[in-house]
């Protein structure tokens, strides 16, 4: 089976103008949402209490608020999920300490209904949260200053470093952009979920390079929009096989690995994506219009560079 | 042509076989289990074990099997029920000797954990239990060390018969400052400070309204400082989880001044959050050898000047004299070390308490003298139904010793027994605690939720490999066939690379290997689009599956390169289950890599190679 029976010829970098206008429109309208909506940042960043309870009957979420009021907790946030006996509980980060939190908790929901079950809960104290928060800007900081470096040291050019960088702040613009629209909670999970998209994204896009520098290797004369197009039209059939069979796994953690893992599989699946299609359409794209030509890949005399086996 | 050298076979062959005996344990599955350790400490002998095992018979009580390991027995049951059972048997007859915890034990066959293979431990998300992240005040045992050398300072200078203007430690800059009056002899007073200054960087500074001698401790002895006190409360922390008696605790540091606690099983967390939080402190007393303990304990009361306290280790009384001669945060160090007469403690005290020591002890000879520890606790009780909480001061005697001769600020105690030494020091490490540890977070999972991430990660790690598989078998035929057989191989290679070391498993290290498997398909595309391409050129077959295996390598190289530098950024910066997806993310890429470009070779030369001719690939 092939998804093209024969090596296809579309021609991309004649509509490159069109999606860069549909990149565009996303990365503003990601970056609008992210500024005026922000993220729904979960309690790993935030600090605070979040709490799955399981009632032995059906319990009405008012009373577990009012419950929750009473006690002396801030705004507490109750909601049902799965069935109308199990409850989800968020409350905001407070100066007491983890188990100060838990005690009053437990008090407060043994008064709804002493067989309560504490199922799972989380206090975070608000220092561990600002941290948090701090050290995954760090993470995001050296993954991308890490590629920068890779990308200076494997193309020769910054014409083609230029493409992948901005391929690469692409996806996890759009990614950051759905957490936002959407306001699924973000949670660490999804902060290495955006690091490794941050690493797959890349891959495709290297694995082009890859195929235009083996091109103009071999036709130094040919007009690099034309050389640009053939390596695309090249891989383009590895790109897509590849990422259908990885969104296949990410489908299945999705659907099945339960709510620990929706965020996490969700910002892969979003970030695959994302990457599949700036690596098509955006990095080489970049690199044509900053004049890239075979003299800047093999500046002087081609020399063939045969890697060995393991 | 194709050909591959036969070392490299051997090699692939070697390594598969090798992974596929590690990766094993963990296809048994695992069983209730009961573990059950001496309360001293010491290892449990196989006569002890076989009592146990009869009792338990006697009791009719089932077990499947029961050995022992490190020092403790495991007893493994067919169901929940017998466990508990066996528990409750062993608490109600044992109560004093042992320690029983529940937990799991696997069912790996006898010759292979002999062989120290285990399964991969499980983490908290996916076994139930308590996780705690504690921070240590390391500021203040900073200040503690400051004081320390102020107060000594003031003594040297005392002797020196320099009266100093001000003598103050500054915590900020982690220096002491002694102010001396205009007039004084400055190089009198510092060869004074020479001494309680040792190590300090000293530094002086005149002025109209006199000198001003600084000494600052370096960098490094304020992190030694710091990590002292971490270390101090991790010895304490670990030595009451073990009182807990939980299986597998995890007590570890974390970042500069952090200390993560992981209790598998454990739900109370309020009774756990008690025992862990206890403040300890030292006394060091004299004996009241003129009054008899056993008569004041008999009468319930102690005589004037006295107080009555039981042995912990002996639960008989002991009379103390109310004068106390040295207490905790003045014990710099407690270490086990051997005498002529065996296992010792050497203890070392700052120098105020060992001037006091010394008075004490050359008054005091051939008496006895006493250490108390002193255990803060909130106890929690029901009274009219309403829950009561308050705080208990237990006062317990570790440890009395006769005073063999006249000592200051370095002693040892001796007539001990190697495990009571190594008790005693941590014991007086531990009461030496004066850094004050806050829970900061607390994560609790219960039991049943931890069975279904268990079992939500592994339907999604079947239904995804199955749908790549199938994917792979479609798409590349007798080729795709080969993938799957080389990711399969990956996974199993990943599984063991993990057993081995030690690496627990939560619910993204899953998604990690899941996400392995998808990306482990990326190589074997790129090699195999590369051999199409060579067909499609009109390259012989042979030569193709060469040129293609040629040709992708730097593609490869690179997409890992890639991928690999986000993982060791999350490997780096990030903790727990992050930490444990990381880790499955860079070892998944080194076993993907030889899984695909060594494996795959050889399965396709054996097949392809040689000089047969032929027509087609199946690809």
């Amino acid at each position: 089976m092939e998804f093209f029976s024969h090596q296809t010829n579309y021609p991309f970098m004649a509509t490159r103008k069109v999606w860069y206008t549909l990149s565009a429109l996303l990365i503003v309208v990601s970056l609008v949402s992210f500024f005026t909506r922000g993220l729904n940042l979960a309690i790993d960043f935030t600090g605070g209490v979040s709490a799955e309870v399981s009632f032995p009957q059906a319990t009405d979420v008012d009373t577990v608020r009012g419950a929750l009021v009473a006690a002396g907790f801030r705004d507490p946030q109750v909601q049902n999920f799965g069935s109308s006996r199990d409850i989800a509980i968020r409350l905001p980060p407070s100066n007491q300490t983890a188990s100060e939190v838990r005690q009053r908790l437990d008090d407060a929901l043994k008064k709804v209904n002493p067989a309560v079950q504490v199922v799972q809960l989380d206090v975070v104290g608000p220092q561990v949260g600002n941290e948090l928060k701090v050290s995954a800007a760090w993470a995001l900081v050296f993954t991308l200053a890490g590629i920068f470096l890779y990308i200076a040291f494997r193309f020769h050019t910054w014409r083609l470093s230029l493409g992948a960088i901005l391929a690469v702040m692409h996806d996890p613009i759009l990614v950051l952009g759905f957490f936002s629209v959407t306001q699924m909670s973000f949670d660490l999970a999804v902060v290495a979920a955006i690091l490794a998209v941050i690493g797959y994204s890349l891959n495709d896009t290297v694995v082009v390079f890859d195929r235009i520098r083996e091109r103009f290797e071999g036709n130094r004369r040919s007009p690099p929009d034309v050389v640009l197009d053939q390596s695309i039209n090249q891989t383009l059939s590895r790109t897509i096989m590849t990422k259908v069979v990885t969104s296949i796994v990410v489908v299945a953690l999705l659907f099945l690995g339960g709510p620990v893992l929706k965020g996490f599989s969700a910002a892969l699946l979003i970030g695959i994506i994302a990457g599949t299609y700036s690596s098509i359409y955006i990095s080489s794209a970049i690199a044509l219009d900053c004049g890239l030509t075979a003299e800047h890949v093999f500046p002087s005399v081609k020399k063939a560079a045969l890697d060995h086996l393991p | 042509m194709l050909e591959y050298a036969r070392w490299k076979y051997l090699l692939v062959a070697a390594v598969l076989l090798l992974a596929l005996l590690f990766a094993l344990p963990n296809f048994f599955g695992e069983d209730p289990a009961l573990q059950v350790a001496r309360k001293d400490k010491t290892s449990m002998s196989s006569s002890a074990a076989h009592e146990i095992e009869d009792f338990l018979r006697q009791r009719n009580i089932h077990f499947a099997r029961s050995y022992t390991d490190a020092g403790r027995l495991m007893v493994r049951f067919g169901n929940v029920a017998d466990q508990l059972a066996a528990r409750d048997a062993v608490n109600d007859k044992y109560q004093t000797t042992y320690i029983t915890a529940l937990s799991f034990a696997p069912r790996t066959p006898e010759l292979l954990r002999v062989l120290g293979m285990r399964p991969m431990p499980l983490g908290l998300d996916l076994r139930g239990g308590l996780y705690l992240l504690y921070q240590v005040d390391v500021n203040s045992a900073v200040a503690q060390a400051l004081e320390g050398y102020a107060q000594d300072a003031r003594r040297a200078l005392a002797t020196a018969n320099i009266t100093p203007k001000d003598v103050t430690p500054l915590g900020a800059e982690s220096a002491v400052r002694v102010v001396l009056p205009a007039g004084t002899d400055v190089t009198a007073a510092r060869a004074a400070l020479n001494q309680p200054f040792q190590g300090l960087a000293i530094s002086s500074q005149a002025g109209p309204a006199g000198t001003v001698i600084t000494g600052t401790m370096t960098p490094a002895q304020v992190r030694e400082r710091q990590d002292y006190a971490i270390q101090q409360n991790i010895t304490t922390l670990r030595n009451r989880v073990n009182e807990l008696g939980v299986s597998e605790p995890i007590v570890q540091r974390q970042g500069v001044d952090r200390i993560n606690v992981q209790l598998p099983g454990v739900q109370n967390s309020a009774e756990v959050k008690d025992i862990l939080g206890r403040v300890a402190t030292l006394e060091f007393r004299l004996e009241d050898m003129q009054n008899n303990a056993m008569e004041a304990a008999a009468l319930g009361r102690a005589p004037l000047g006295s107080k009555l306290y039981t042995h912990t280790r002996f639960g008989r009384p002991v009379l103390l004299k109310r004068e106390v001669i040295a207490t905790g945060d003045q014990l710099t160090n407690a270490t086990t070390g051997q005498s002529q007469e065996g296992p010792a403690v050497n203890i070392r005290l700052d120098a105020r308490a060992g001037e006091n020591m010394l008075k004490t002890t050359r008054q005091n000879l051939n008496k006895r003298m006493a250490v108390v520890l002193i255990e803060k606790r909130r106890e929690t009780s029901e009274v009219n139904g309403r829950k009561v909480s308050r705080d208990v001061t237990d006062e317990t005697v570790i440890n009395d010793a006769t005073i063999r001769g006249v000592f200051s600020n370095q002693f040892e105690i001796t007539g001990l027994g190697a495990g009571e030494a190594r008790d005693l020091a941590l014991l007086l490490r531990s009461g030496s605690l004066a850094t004050v540890i806050y829970p900061i977070e607390e994560r609790a999972v219960g039991p049943s939720l931890g069975r279904e991430n268990i079992q939500k990660g592994v339907t999604a790690l079947i239904v995804g490999m199955t749908g790549v598989f199938l994917f792979m078998a479609i798409y590349y035929k007798i080729f795709g066939l080969v993938a799957d057989a080389v990711l399969l191989a990956n996974v199993i290679l990943l599984t063991a690379l993990l057993s081995m070391m030690r690496a627990s498993l939560s619910l993204p290290g899953i998604a990690g290997i899941i996400l392995t498997v998808g990306m482990a398909v990326d190589a074997n595309v790129l090699i195999y689009e590369r051999i199409r391409e060579e067909l499609r050129k009109g390259v012989s077959p042979q030569a193709a599956i060469r040129a293609g295996f040629e040709k992708a390598l730097s593609a490869i190289t690179d997409s890992n390169i890639t991928t690999l530098i986000a993982g060791v950024v999350l490997w780096v910066l990030g903790t727990g289950p992050i930490k444990g997806f990381a880790v499955v993310l860079i070892l998944g890429i080194a076993t993907s890599m030889f899984t695909a470009l060594m494996g795959s070779r050889a399965v396709l030369t054996l097949m392809y190679g040689g000089r047969r001719k032929i027509a087609r690939l199946s690809i």
